[in-house]
């Protein structure tokens, strides 16, 4: 039942997920390198990324394309969820450090601090760090969520004050004396959980919990926007007020998708910055908000798949094309954002969805002639919900 | 203002507070008494249309205090007031809203009975549709009283709280959710919880199903249940917005010009609907139809430059020359 509830897309994608999560790893530690469909394994943290980008493009997606609410923040809560595991790794480090302080990161020896500040205290534990990972997100988009969507602030000014939000958060955590590093944020992780960061196996291992996590994550919005929630967020988008005038608050329900939304890019964040092995300020950069973007309007917003796509697609595409010339991808980048906006409004899997409605109608349609003819009644359940 | 039969000087407000618990303690019916003049006491006939206060409201008792006093007068004034009101669905009294120093409502006064349907006509530009956006809460008037169902004040409410009392409401421009099917337009618009947690968790009931089974049919929407909204005629929209209003069910209906854009047969049939619905609701319908008023058959207002120009019987009405003058003659 299920199974049905949720529609065939989101299975598939689960299933692509999890078999990832199984033959990535195992093709690349247990197959010999020479072997055809060995998985080399500078490969594995690099695709491993660009699962974590897929979930941020996700969780963008679940207040964008089906609430219409345009973030250009969420690289804001992604960045918060990888400085919390990466205060977690710098705890990890202990006396292995250059300083071989054993209480101290070492920034904070460099700066001649003698204690640890409060806020770092616990991040030697993982599980409070793995709270810290939603809870700090979350917090900052209930909070943020609730005075923006309480004041009515819609549209392109919402825009503006969520870039204004993780610019604010860019100059903060380049300040040394915020105790995050500065300039140079947290790097040289050693291990985590106890299992040396570099190692092939761990490697493979956050690989794999990445996939899981974006499949779980993949399940969520499946059951929200399928739920009268997932109505409810669809009817906000399109007619806000109106909703108001049949006694839903519209605030409540972007507080909810917002605050959740800044929760899973949290996770998404803290999944990312082990297998690239560092974090700093850059990471809020006021441009990387915007690339989330560019990920889900390629694939297709509100599409579920799409935002994944595109995610995976334009970091594959930017991998490459850093090779080349790295000084022109923004260019690239901007001018994709144009012709998929002018070309292909719906985003590639939009695009593809769309056709294929439209000929099913045709179909329908035809079919709908010729039973006629016959005396056959016409079916209106066969006009059921295009997804499935 | 001060109305006391024999006012102490002011500043001697040695007594205040003793006698403002004097105030608090002695029965409400010592101070409405007096007001029973104005208007007709709880037990009295229904007689509705309040008048404004025309002569000064005096209370029994003489205060110490003219601050005192003049409370006391305030009081008895809500009272006699209420008193009206509690035979009224919906009561509006001196109204007032400028927008950008043009007065959009001015001393609006309006009463609807429980279970009465009215119709409002009037020019464009005449407030019709600002007196709606005033009643459910988008707008906030300048002055003046409005109150539903007896004590609630409406102007001290937001939209969705407002809704959620039971006033529904049908714009001008139709309104429907376009990303949604016409079910699933119906199905958010069922009356219900409207919490967010609720409707992540929602389980359609068979209750629920028949309801909306039962407005698919009342709006001969049955083969159109799984069509995108944005497909719809603009008919078939209104149509939608109408069935949305029932899927609330709430107790007093504002109709914003529901055949616009119909042709003849449509209307006929909409008529035909709002009649169907009134039986069981309060409904007020803004239209500039006049044969869709005249199949209404039902008591008439007609407003201008945000004030009531007429009121009564569709002939009543039409046959007043200002009337004739401001809106038909044209
Ligand atoms: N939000 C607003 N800001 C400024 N002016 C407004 C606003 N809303 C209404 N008005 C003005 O108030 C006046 C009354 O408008 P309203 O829409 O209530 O008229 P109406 O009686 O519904 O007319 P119509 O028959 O054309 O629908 C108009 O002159 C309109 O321009
Ligand atoms: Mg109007």
């Amino acid at each position: 039942m299920i199974i049905r509830y949720l529609g065939a897309r989101v299975w598939i994608l689960v299933a692509a997920l999890v078999a990832a999560a199984i033959l990535v790893p195992l093709a690349n530690l247990a197959l010999p390198a020479n072997h055809p469909l060995h998985v080399p394994s500078y490969l594995v943290p690099l695709i491993g990324k660009y699962v974590c980008y897929a979930m941020l493009a996700l969780a963008l997606d679940l207040v964008w394309g089906h609430l219409g609410i345009l973030s250009l923040g969420h690289g804001a809560f992604f960045a918060l969820g990888g400085y919390a595991m990466g205060m977690y790794l710098m705890r990890q480090i202990g006396a292995r450090g250059v300083y071989g302080n054993p209480e101290l990161p070492d920034f904070m020896v460099f700066l001649n601090w003698q204690e640890l500040p409060w806020y770092w205290y616990g991040f030697d534990q993982f599980w409070f760090a793995a709270l810290m990972v939603m809870v700090v997100p979350g917090l900052l988009g209930f909070v943020f969520g609730y005075f923006a969507f309480r004041s009515r602030v819609t549209g392109v000014y919402l825009s503006i004050i969520t870039q204004a939000m993780t610019y604010a958060l860019l100059l903060a955590f380049f300040r040394n004396d915020m105790g995050f590093g500065g300039n140079n944020g947290l790097t040289d992780f050693k291990d985590i959980l106890g299992y040396p960061i570099q190692a092939d196996t761990t490697r493979a291992a956050l690989f794999a919990a990445s996939c899981i996590a974006l499949a779980l994550a993949v399940l969520c919005v499946g059951a929200i926007i399928r739920s009268k929630l997932g109505d409810l967020m669809i009817a906000v988008r399109d007619a806000e007020s109106r909703t108001r005038f049949i006694g839903w608050r519209p605030e409540y329900v972007k507080l909810f998708a917002f605050t959740l939304s800044a929760v899973m890019a949290g996770i998404a964040g803290a999944l990312y910055v082990p297998q690239v092995g560092i974090i700093n300020p850059g990471e809020f950069a006021p441009v990387n908000s915007i690339e989330i973007v560019v990920w889900a309007a390629v694939g297709g917003r509100g599409t579920l798949l799409g935002p994944v796509i595109g995610a995976l697609l334009v970091n594959y595409g930017k991998s490459v094309f850093t090779g080349l010339a790295p000084e022109y991808w923004l260019f690239v980048l901007g001018g994709l954002f144009v012709v998929v906006t002018i070309f292909l409004p719906r985003g590639i899997v939009g695009t593809i969805d769309h056709g294929w409605d439209a000929l099913k109608a045709r179909r329908r349609a035809k079919n709908r002639e010729k039973g006629e003819s016959e005396g056959t009644g016409n079916d209106p359940n066969l006009a059921a919900s295009p997804a499935e | 203002m001060n109305t006391t039969r024999d006012p102490l000087p002011a500043g001697d407000g040695r007594d205040e507070a003793a006698e403002q618990a004097r105030i608090l303690q002695e029965p409400q019916g010592a101070e409405t008494a007096p007001a029973d003049g104005l208007a007709p006491s709880h037990a009295a006939a229904p007689k509705p249309a309040p008048e404004p206060a025309s002569e000064p409201i005096t209370v029994p008792r003489v205060s110490p205090h003219p601050y005192a006093t003049e409370r006391a007068v305030e009081q008895a004034k809500k009272e006699a007031r209420l008193g009206a009101r509690r035979e009224t669905l919906l009561y509006l009294d001196g109204v007032n809203k400028t927008f950008d120093g043009f007065k959009a409502i001015n001393n609006l006064s309006l009463v609807v009975q429980r279970g009465e349907m009215r119709a409002i006509i009037g020019p464009n530009g005449a407030g019709k549709t600002t007196m709606m956006d005033i009643i459910t809460g988008k707008t906030r008037p300048d002055s003046g009283d409005v109150f539903f169902a007896g004590d609630v004040d409406l102007t001290k409410h937001d939209e969705a709280s407002i809704a959620s009392m039971g006033i529904g409401r049908k714009f001008q421009k139709p309104t429907v959710f376009e990303g949604l099917t016409v079910e699933k337009n119906l199905r958010l618009s069922l009356a219900g919880s409207r919490s967010v947690f609720e409707a992540l968790l929602h389980k359609r009931s068979g209750e629920e199903n028949d309801r909306v089974e039962e407005i698919l049919h009342t709006t001969r929407m049955v083969d159109k249940r799984h069509r995108l909204a944005a497909d719809l005629s603009h008919g078939q929209k209104q149509w939608l917005e109408i069935g949305m209003l029932l899927a609330q069910d709430p107790e007093l209906l504002l109709v914003d010009e529901p055949v616009a854009g119909m042709t003849d047969a449509e209307t006929e049939e909409t008529a035909r609907l709002l009649r169907e619905i009134a039986e069981k609701h309060s409904v007020v319908v803004v239209e500039h139809d006049m044969h869709f008023v005249r199949a209404l058959g039902v008591k008439v207002t007609c407003l201008h430059e945000g004030t009531v120009l007429s009121e009564g019987t569709l002939d009543h009405v039409s046959s007043d020359p200002r009337v004739i003058e401001v809106y038909l003659g044209r």
